[in-house]
């Protein structure tokens, strides 16, 4: 039953706050409490998890694979558990974010209908399961981008529901051959009746549906470009959220699909992965560096390191899923911290362009230094959290002799680490054009409590690498040898 | 009244700091306790009693976070810890009534962790992570001034070059963990036969290296260094002479037992060593600003320590070792003189100021005890040092005539830098300087410098000391084995000798033909090729290739992102299609009648929909392909499916046509055959896919589990509705959920269309 909380916790949440549309302070409570709930029930799957192996529950009471089945294997326990943080936080900094407007028009419930959509696509062990959660979210999404009601915000979400409601066609296109081809719909099911037969033109043909659909998801090259053109628009609450989590489960559906459902190893996926991933790492650090505003940087830092993970998942070694892994789970709090970093500032400095703000370092020091400590994580500067997702993947890279690839990881790192450097230069220490009185927005706690915690569990992950390096490479042992899922799944003999 | 309050905060604030302010001194007291620490470990170091500290950090990659106090370990510590007592006691003097003090404090003493780490660590893994730390506190404190561009301009500068460098190393790093086996730097030391047999070890050597060489500004990167100089005093004296820049220096002693001793080894060093030992004090010769001057020695004083562990050898390490140790003193001493000459005068331009001697005596002291220990006079410990090197160069492997030459060259130079920084602003006749009364500044400034340019005469005459504290252990670290001879000022007549008195001689006709060799210098500087205007032209490159490309993807223009995404969309497929092993289907050439009716709906239809220039006609026609499937799902019993299909198609059409009667006309859509091309693809894809999966064996267990449990337990005898609502339950509340989001959502975009409008009038 604990692997239903994190889905009807928000949706419950969803409706409560919706009920109590009246009222801004209830929906805040509500929210918060939602949030704490589902930070609760994340921990219990995580720590269950962690203590038994992958835990699965039947909906419906239906056997698999002839019901929806809900799986919490590490990397889905971590990745709920991630998700319950970043809504703890964001439902925190929204406070003092969103509007009253867009707290009406439906923050709250749209919040939580997001988080139910992405911790059930986390949790399904069933594909069409997951296309309907792909569903939720992206609607979902849809809302939260258009609540603020600007005129870039709508040209942002017609980009944004454009290219997502194709990915939705080729998803659902995907499955509708899948099952037209194995006759199932449980991915434990899958991994077994799809054993052996990569070879086939159509099992390659609806992997390449999946790809398409997940590689749109996750703003992978080239089929990013609805990213850059939304992330920057809607209430830096809703970019955080966005930015920490739905890239991510794009990655997380691919994690999954290509190691569980998919065998790709020695079939045409693995080069397409690669050429992929190292396109994708230099676009997106190239568009960092060419933009001159904050959550533009931040957004292209986004796709930089979508490549990095899919990198990870290419060369598709344990160590580099694993690498792949932890990238992927710190990556949610950095995105988290950045953008909840860069409301901070772009409130204090009052604007988000690189020539209209600055003197944010002189003015709020130690604010800085927590949007410093993820800038840094996210170049891979040890002793942060991303140093040790690079090391992995590096090693994973070396390890196969990918030399090739080996470069192209270290130049996005150096190039992703010029351009938190532009964004210190020009943000933090250049001086404010409005002079050192320009700054005197002051900070109340909830904007600052989440990014301090965001930036406290950066450093955590990276100073005790030992623990989370070796739940990474279980993980990563879990995604290449998923027969304890599977057996959870279906039963039967180990 | 309002306003008093925070004005009475700020006078608070700035008594607080100038007076009882005795905080300020706590960095100082640390790094002195720090040293003293250290000191304890002297006596066993050199009884070869070597202390470590191990503790498992990420075991699973064999990764630990490690510590091994060797000689050279120990002797860098002592140096980082005891020069920054000093140098912190500069700073909360030098920056006494500045606001900024505490945040400078917090990250020199965050450097100097970070140091020390560097330098004790006994794992690759753990001393990267200090390198980086180096890397970035080096960052945050060369753009101190932060508000000045060209600040931000040098700390960037410096963060692009030694971080390129540091990611170098990381990767060089990993490939000799591999390679050996282990982490620990200790058993990478003990494995240097393997690594230097091994086909991997250019690669290792060249990636190390280039950590190596960026950290310690050899050419060509070597420009960053004197930009650094950007940076307030007592950081450039901190890092960028005494210790930051010298960890290049001391990685390549570290790995000398690892790496050193091939033809790659020496034939690299070696030469970039001595080039860019002759460049840096050449263009010492060009400087005015005697800040800048001591930053070009700087670089001079690292390449000389590369030169000579490229030749290698038990006399070049000792020679090598020596020279860190005097550079460290001298350098330091002479960067906290130069910020007193500054303090007091208030230029460091020796063209502003002459003639101070007598009303700083006190500096004039201090600057000239240095200054001759950098000029290798006799008895300070710069002449020891000198002879050693001498000593070396003449018996290296590799080119010793031309090595000697360079070396007696640069020293040449350095004597006659020593000159300008000592006699120029202190002789010759006072004239007005910036500062009306120059005076010597307070204790907390001269303390520091005093000691250090103490500490050159000291060692210089008591030279079995200093052997048998620091050079002897750091010597046994680095080459393996112990001292040949001993430290002393004295070895009587020999080649060293006479090699010194030449230099010297040389040094003396550069100091007087200075002016000469500054004009000469000034005319010729913009003619010649600058490795800075690389990185320049890099810089702009990177900035430009940048730009171009995210416009050529992100051209914000829809009709073409959806192109490329119905192309992107189509090529994986086809690739997969091709890659694969095709499966036809038996086809059925007796086609029904009725099929063909719906073939001919449904493809009149879609000619309709791409030919029409009237919208509603268009809608209608999409109704028709709606229909035709529909009548497909009658034709195989799923009436069900068939209902919905066809009351989802006219309300669509409804909708859709309600709303397209409000938009505004336009002409036809232009027919553009690459749309047309792109779209021809992906379908002719999908079909072959779909014909495909028909040649595949169609997997009816689900099926039949439906059929069997739906009436007995499921208790509803629609199949299609038992599936629905209870065995796939959960997409239903899913869809449901959707529908209801989908009115949130509906009500926030009109909502805020009828607040746009209201807004916009």
């Amino acid at each position: 039953m604990l692997l239903f909380w994190p889905i009807v916790i928000p949706l419950l949440t969803a409706v409560l706050t919706l009920l109590a549309w009246r009222s801004t302070e209830m929906q805040r409570g509500i929210s918060l409490m939602g949030a704490l709930a589902l930070l609760l029930a994340a921990l219990a799957i995580f720590s269950q998890v962690v203590e038994t192996g992958p835990v699965s529950a039947q909906a419906g009471g239906w056997p698999a694979p002839f019901g929806i089945t809900l799986v919490a294997d590490l990397l889905s326990a971590i990745m709920v558990l991630l998700t319950a943080i970043v809504a703890v936080t964001v439902v925190i900094f929204s406070f003092s974010d969103v509007t009253v407007e867009e707290e009406h028009f439906g923050f709250h419930p749209l919040t939580h209908s997001l988080l139910t959509g992405i911790c059930g696509a986390f949790l399904t062990g069933d594909i069409f399961n997951m296309y309907v959660w792909f569903e939720v979210m992206l609607i979902a999404s849809f809302g939260l981008l258009v609540i603020g009601g600007g005129k870039t915000q709508f040209d942002g979400t017609v980009k944004y529901v454009g290219l997502n409601l194709i990915a939705t066609v080729a998803f659902i296109a995907g499955v509708g051959l899948l099952y037209g081809t194995a006759g199932a719909l449980n991915m434990a099911d899958l991994h077994g009746k799809l054993a052996g037969r990569s070879g086939e033109a159509v099992v390659l043909a609806s992997a390449a549906f999946l790809l398409f659909a997940f590689g749109s998801k996750a703003a992978l090259f080239p089929v990013y470009f609805w990213l850059p053109a939304s992330y920057h628009t809607p209430a830096f609450s809703t970019s955080a959220l966005f930015s920490a989590l739905l890239t991510k489960v794009g990655v997380y559906a691919m994690l999954r699909v290509f190691t569980l459902v998919y065998d790709i190893d020695g079939t045409v996926f693995v080069p397409i992965l690669i050429v992929l991933a190292v396109l994708t790492m230099f676009f997106g650090a190239m568009g960092a560096l060419s933009q001159n505003s904050l959550r533009r940087v931040l957004g292209y830092s986004i796709i930089a390191s979508i490549g990095f993970m899919v990198l990870g998942l290419a060369i598709g070694t344990p160590l580099a899923l694993a690498g792949a892994a932890f990238y992927l789970f710190q990556d949610v709090l950095v995105k988290t911290g950045l953008f909840l970093g860069a409301g901070v500032t772009a409130r204090l400095t009052g604007s988000e362009l690189f020539a209209r703000s600055g003197g944010v370092w002189r003015a709020r020091a130690g604010f800085s230094i927590l949007f410093l400590i993820p800038a840094l994580s996210l170049a891979g500067v040890p002793p942060f959290a991303g140093f040790w997702a690079k090391l992995l993947l590096v090693q994973a890279a070396l390890d196969t002799n990918a030399w090739f690839l080996t470069f192209a990881a270290l130049a996005t790192g150096f190039l992703l680490l010029y351009a938190m450097g532009r964004v210190w230069a020009a943000v933090f220490w250049s001086a404010h054009p409005g002079g050192e009185s320009a700054i005197t927005a002051p900070l109340g706690a909830t904007s600052l409590l989440p990014v301090a915690v965001i930036a406290i569990l950066v450093t955590y992950l990276g100073l005790s690498a030992g623990t989370f390096v070796d739940l990474a490479l279980r993980v990563g042992a879990e995604l290449t040898d998923p027969s304890a899922y599977v057996q959870t799944v279906l039963g039967g003999a180990p | 009244m309002a306003e008093a309050g925070p004005e009475t905060v700020l006078v608070r604030k700035t008594v607080l700091s100038h007076g009882a302010g005795l905080w300020r001194f706590i960095p100082a007291l640390v790094a002195a306790a720090a040293t003293l620490w250290f000191a304890q470990f002297i006596g066993p170091v050199s009884h070869g009693d070597i202390p470590e500290y191990v503790a498992s950090w990420v075991p699973q990659l064999g990764i630990s976070f490690a510590f091994r106090l060797d000689g050279l370990a120990l002797a860098f510590a002592l140096l980082i810890c005891g020069i920054g007592a000093m140098v912190f006691l500069y700073a909360s003097a030098y920056f006494r009534s500045d606001r900024r003090l505490l945040s400078l404090q917090l990250s020199l003493m965050a450097f100097a962790v970070s140091m020390v780490g560097l330098t004790t660590a006994d794992d690759a893994i753990t001393l990267f992570i200090f390198w980086e730390g180096t890397t970035v506190t080096s960052f945050l404190l060369i753009g101190f001034d932060h508000e000045k561009e060209k600040s931000r301009r040098a700390a960037i500068q410096a963060l692009i070059i030694t971080g390129a460098g540091g990611l170098a190393l990381f990767a060089g790093l990993l490939v000799m963990g591999s390679l050996v086996g282990s982490f620990r730097l200790s058993e990478m030391n003990l494995a240097g036969d393997v690594i230097r047999a091994s086909p991997l070890y250019p690669v290792i050597f060249t990636l190390v290296i280039l950590g190596c060489f960026t950290k310690s500004a050899q050419w060509p990167f070597h420009f960053w260094l004197p930009g650094a100089m950007a940076a307030p005093t007592p950081v450039s004296a901190y890092l960028h002479s005494a210790t930051m820049v010298k960890a290049g220096v001391f990685l390549m002693a570290r790995f000398t037992p690892a790496l050193s001793g091939t033809d790659l080894w020496t034939w690299t060093l070696v030469p970039v060593g001595a080039f860019t030992m002759i460049l840096a004090s050449v263009w010492a010769m060009r400087q005015t600003d005697l800040k800048l001057m001591l930053a070009f020695t700087t670089v001079m004083g690292l390449s000389m320590m590369t030169m000579l562990l490229g030749i290698g050898g038990p006399y070049a390490v000792a020679a090598a070792m020596t020279f860190l140790l005097v550079h460290a003193f001298y350098k330091a001493g002479l960067f906290l003189s130069v910020g007193m000459i500054e303090k007091g005068s208030g230029s460091r331009d020796y063209t502003e100021i002459s003639g101070l001697a007598r009303a700083m005596p006190h500096t004039a002291t201090v600057v000239m005890l240095a200054a001759l220990s950098m000029a290798g006079m006799i008895p300070f410990f710069g002449f020891i040092g000198k002879e050693l090197i001498y000593e070396s160069t003449a018996h290296a492997h590799f080119a010793p005539q031309a090595v000697t030459a360079a070396a007696i060259l640069a020293n040449a130079l350095m004597f006659a830098c020593s000159g300008m920084v000592a006699i120029r602003p202190f002789f010759f006749r006072p004239r007005a300087c910036p500062k009306d009364k120059p005076a010597d500044p307070g204790w907390a400034l001269w303390l520091g410098p005093t000691i250090l340019a103490a500490l050159g005469l000291l060692c210089g005459l008591f030279p079995s000391a200093v052997e048998h504290v620091l050079v002897a252990p750091m010597v046994q670290a680095v080459a393996g084995e112990g001292l040949p001879g001993h430290l002393a000022l004295w070895h009587g007549p020999g080649l060293p000798l006479y090699l010194s008195l030449a230099t010297f001689a040389l040094g003396f006709v550069l100091y007087l033909l200075l002016d000469a060799i500054h004009t000469g210098l000034a005319a010729a500087e913009p003619k010649l090729p600058r490795t800075e205007s690389w990185y320049d032209g890099f810089m702009r490159g990177l900035g430009k290739v940048a730009r171009r490309t995210s416009v050529l993807v992100q051209n914000g223009n829809m009709t073409s992102y959806l192109r490329r995404t119905f192309l992107a969309l189509a090529a994986v497929i086809w690739i997969a299609l091709l890659a694969g092993t095709a499966s036809w289907p038996g086809f059925r050439l007796s086609v029904e009648a009725i099929d063909w009716a719906i073939f001919t709906i449904i493809t009149a239809s879609i000619v309709v929909v791409l030919r029409t220039a009237s919208r509603l006609t268009g809608i209608t026609a999409l109704g028709g392909i709606g229909s035709g499937i529909a009548i497909i799902f009658v034709i195989y019993g799923a009436t069900d499916v068939a209902m919905t299909q066809l009351f989802v198609e006219i309300l669509v059409v409804i909708f859709m046509a309600i709303a397209m009667v409000r938009l505004p006309r336009t002409g036809g859509v232009p027919f553009v055959p690459l749309n047309a091309v792109v779209a021809g693809i992906l379908g002719v894809a999908v079909s072959v896919t779909l014909l495909m999966v028909l040649g595949t064996g169609l997997d009816l267990s689900l099926t039949e589990f439906f059929e069997e449990n739906s009436a007995p337990v499921a208790l509803g005898h629609n199949i299609v509705n038992v599936i629905l609502v209870d065995f796939r339950g959960l997409d239903t509340m899913g869809e449901t959920a959707v529908i209801a989001i989908a009115a949130i959502a509906a009500y926030a975009v009109l909502m805020a269309g009828r607040k746009r409008a209201r807004g916009g009038e």
